[in-house]
């Protein structure tokens, strides 16, 4: 007995070196020294590997991917009849050029010759009426896209010409033609996406990787890399290890510290995430429904302080909902209309009625650290005006769930994107009657505002009035609003051609290796 | 040996268990907020799109129906749709669950393999000098989790000494050496805090065995110290060190959760998370039965094991 157990056991440890030695010699390959890596820079291979936090679960239907971590990278795979530029001005993309009629209400689009989608067939009129009516469906309340409910009617003219009528003048409805352009005929987008970009969709592991190739007959430039994959890793210290054992060689979105353990094999390009980070407050739940109170916290929070604290120096303060990329209609003096001021804070909050200062809770998902770290320090300075606030974390689902939709909160800390390149898609959520206006905005001024700016058709005076409602959310202090977060992009030595654009994209078509 | 009837109530038990553990994951579901719908329209999401498309996911039925489809479903074999990925979930997991389950054997066999030498050691040399050491690096072990020794494995053998390309994990298929070699680190990490328990567990059991009677009369009639202790030792203590491997199983599969996410190795693990997060409750059902069935398989091998070694644990047949 005894001598089988032992030879058992012998066995069972020699099976274990055994299997782990001979893997050995096969196929790790063992650079030499610390500057060359595996992969990336074999002679073969035109590829790069992008590593990302979050796989695409919502979808890869361009026209139901919620997720800005999705549309982040299926910007490589779909187009509209326009597309923008890293400078955020639109290009023409599937669209050659397009007119607009005298009375500013039917725009006629003209289809560029020889696109044609991944799977070979050239682009008609009859792919785009059907895919601006798909975002135009109004069978569910809303449409998909929600400007698209000022569409009246999509018409192919003739197999080159599309022409859109809307029921009144827009100057922004340009900007939303950047609405993926989906073939009529093809219903599995969600599993096998199909579009007309610069790189095609190959195939996706669950919770692993997504793959895309290169397209060969794409319209326009054609892109460098023959390859790219992304792979999905939601631990962020293995985002960094992998970028050390040379299995990624690009990964945006990380914080300071993290890009601080990198060595010399990577470089760290700085852009901003286009994201507005505030306190965002419930304007329907005492004590918020206080105009004073809303105002006593924004005197109390210093956000140069939290710009310091937490992420390192990296990150620009905003004032409003609005973010500095956006250039033209950014208001800078919005920024400082409140400083640190203590003693401002504590006596509006006992005009408010809450001399002794009060409790709050701020709730925060769990799985963006940017956010909870901020609302750490928040905690911190709120406490010197006397207001103890309690974080509470909370699942991204139940987020989602509880605070956006339900909007049963008191305060959270998060970022809000724009789905597109508008300030209105920025500034509509705090209309009264907006649907997903989870902090209960309700300015009878601000909603005038909006409905001017929507029947505004000189650009130079929209921006006028999207500055004032800016203006109003700031002096009534609706959140209090914190910074674009910095975003910091490690990227591998060799690698070029890394773009930042005023909107939440990865753009892959301009990246490539150094000659 | 084995009869027909006790081979037959095992079976019984192992689909009781099954479905029991279903059903209670089914209703946990129920039971959180957030639908799967809400989470799919995310920020998009407004009262009537969420109603629409829980209409169409069949989502607004009432729970007893939904579970009954999915029990007839798994059944016949159907595991259902992945709300998230839109593919069969069969499709979704296969590759997933070879890979979660070469690691579960892998750190299984690790810790057998170090532990009963390492224990049966450790209970020779007990009241020796490097007895209090040992003692202390054992508590140690047991004390830090995988995770954190995943990570530090990670930094040595991947970034430091380059043993193994982190981030890279060799697909099962194709590089099945590679892909055991990236899994050996990952399954040390697992297997560290196991193999100090089962240490203890044994070191406790041998020496309660050797305070016996048989073992006197032995090595007073001249059989040597270790022949005892392997042969007739070794033998009765190793029951109830069984039967706690068999648990072990358990826990190893819970650690491959997180030591799956620290290694970025594709398994069962990780996609469970996420698919809770999502709410896709397929692929959850789906997952959760098949980590039931694992760990109920591995008492029942447990069970067998022991009755083999001792045979006053056989249920009637052999004597």
């Amino acid at each position: 007995m005894k001598k089988k157990l032992m030879a058992f056991l012998l066995l069972a440890s020699l099976l274990c070196a055994a299997l782990t030695g001979c893997g050995g010699g096969s196929t790790e390959k063992t650079p030499e020294g610390g500057q060359t890596q595996t992969g990336s820079t074999d002679a073969v291979a035109n590829e790069i590997t992008v590593g990302i936090a979050q796989d695409l679960d919502d979808s890869l239907d361009p026209h139901l991917a919620v997720a800005a971590g999705t549309k982040e990278v299926m910007f490589n795979v779909f187009e509209g009849l326009m597309k923008p530029t890293s400078t955020g001005d639109l290009t023409p993309a599937v669209a050659e050029s397009y007119t607009v009629s005298e009375d500013r209400l039917t725009y006629t689009f003209t289809l560029r010759e020889g696109v044609k989608f991944h799977n070979g067939d050239e682009v008609t009129a009859e792919d785009v009426v059907y895919s601006i009516n798909r975002c135009a469906d109004t069978t569910d309340g809303t449409p998909l896209v929600e400007a698209f409910s000022v569409i009246q009617s999509v018409e192919a003219v003739d197999a080159r010409t599309v022409a859109i009528t809307i029921s009144e003048p827009s100057n922004e409805f340009i900007s939303y033609m950047t609405t993926a352009i989906l073939p009529a005929d093809y219903d599995q987008q969600d599993t096998a996406p199909v579009g007309t970009g610069p790189f095609k969709f190959v195939s996706r592991a669950a919770q692993d990787n997504i793959v895309l190739e290169k397209f060969d007959e794409y319209w326009g430039t054609p892109a460098y890399l023959d390859k790219v994959t992304f792979k999905i890793m939601e631990n962020a210290d293995s985002l960094i290890m992998s970028l050390q054992s040379g299995a990624i060689d690009l990964c945006s979105h990380l914080t300071s510290t993290q890009v601080a353990q990198l060595g010399d094999d990577f470089y760290v390009a700085e852009g901003t995430m286009n994201l507005v980070q505030a306190l965002y407050l419930n304007n329907a739940e005492k004590p918020f429904d206080d105009v004073r109170v809303r105002q006593a916290l924004c005197y109390a929070v210093d956000k140069q302080g939290i710009i310091d604290l937490a992420f390192n120096g990296y990150g620009s303060p905003i004032g409003s909902s609005m973010y500095p990329a956006f250039g033209k209609y950014f208001d800078e003096s919005l920024t400082n209309y409140y400083t640190k001021d203590v003693e401002k804070a504590k006596s509006l909050l006992a005009d408010a009625g809450y001399p002794n200062g009060f409790e709050m809770t701020i709730t925060v998902p769990s799985n963006y650290q940017p956010h909870i770290d901020t609302a750490q320090v928040l905690v911190e300075q709120l406490k010197e005006i006397g207001v103890t606030a309690k974080i509470e974390l909370v699942e991204w689902g139940t987020w989602v769930s509880d605070v956006y939709s339900g909007r049963q909160f008191q305060s959270t800390v998060v970022g809000v994107d724009a789905s597109n390149m508008t300030a209105r898609a920025l500034l509509e959520r705090f209309t009264s009657d907006y649907a997903k206006n989870f902090i209960n905005y309700n300015n009878a001024d601000y909603d005038a505002l909006f409905q001017q700016a929507l029947t505004t058709y000189d650009d130079a005076e929209q921006t006028a009035i999207y500055k004032a409602m800016e203006k109003n959310l700031t002096e009534n202090a609706a959140n209090v609003y914190i910074q674009d977060l910095a975003d910091l992009v490690a990227v591998r030595q060799g690698l070029e051609g890394v773009t930042f654009y005023p909107i939440y994209v990865l753009d892959l078509s301009t990246v490539r290796y150094a000659e | 040996m084995m009869t027909m009837k006790y081979a037959a109530k095992r079976i019984v038990m192992l689909l009781v268990t099954m479905v029991i553990v279903s059903f209670l994951a089914f209703v946990a579901f129920s039971l959180i907020s957030g639908s799967a719908a809400e989470i799919m329209l995310g920020t998009q999401a407004t009262p009537e799109k969420v109603a629409a498309l829980e209409k169409e996911m069949g989502l607004d039925r009432p729970l007893l129906v939904r579970y009954g489809e999915w029990l007839l479903g798994f059944f016949t074999g159907n595991l259902g749709t992945s709300i998230s990925y839109k593919q069969p979930v069969q499709q979704l997991i296969a590759p997933k669950v070879l890979v979660t389950l070469c690691l579960s054997v892998l750190s299984f066999l690790l810790i057998v393999a170090v532990s009963i030498p390492l224990g049966v050691r450790s209970a020779r040399r007990a009241g020796g000098r490097l007895d209090g050491v040992s003692t202390a690096l054992n508590q140690l072990c047991m004390a830090v989790p995988p995770f954190f020794t995943g990570i530090l494995l990670t930094w040595l053998f991947s970034t430091v000494l380059r043993w193994f390309t982190h981030g890279k994990f060799p697909d099962l298929g194709t590089d099945f050496p590679g892909a055991v070699k990236y899994l050996f680190f990952a399954a040390v990490s697992i297997a560290i805090p196991r193999v100090a328990m089962t240490v203890r567990m044994l070191r406790s059991t041998v020496l309660g065995e050797m305070q016996k009677d048989y073992v006197r009369t032995a090595i007073s009639r001249g059989n040597d110290r270790a022949g005892v202790l392997y042969g007739h030792v070794l033998k009765n203590a190793l029951v109830p060190v069984v039967t706690f491997l068999a648990q072990t199983m358990a826990e190893i599969v819970a650690g491959s959760i997180v030591v799956e996410q620290v290694f970025a190795i594709p398994g069962l693990g990780r996609l469970l998370v996420a698919s809770i997060s999502n709410r896709d409750y397929p692929v959850v059902q789906a997952i959760v039965v098949i980590l039931a069935f694992w760990v109920v398989l591995a008492g029942t091998v447990a069970d067998l094991i022991n009755q083999r070694i001792d045979p006053r644990l056989r249920l009637g047949g052999d004597a």
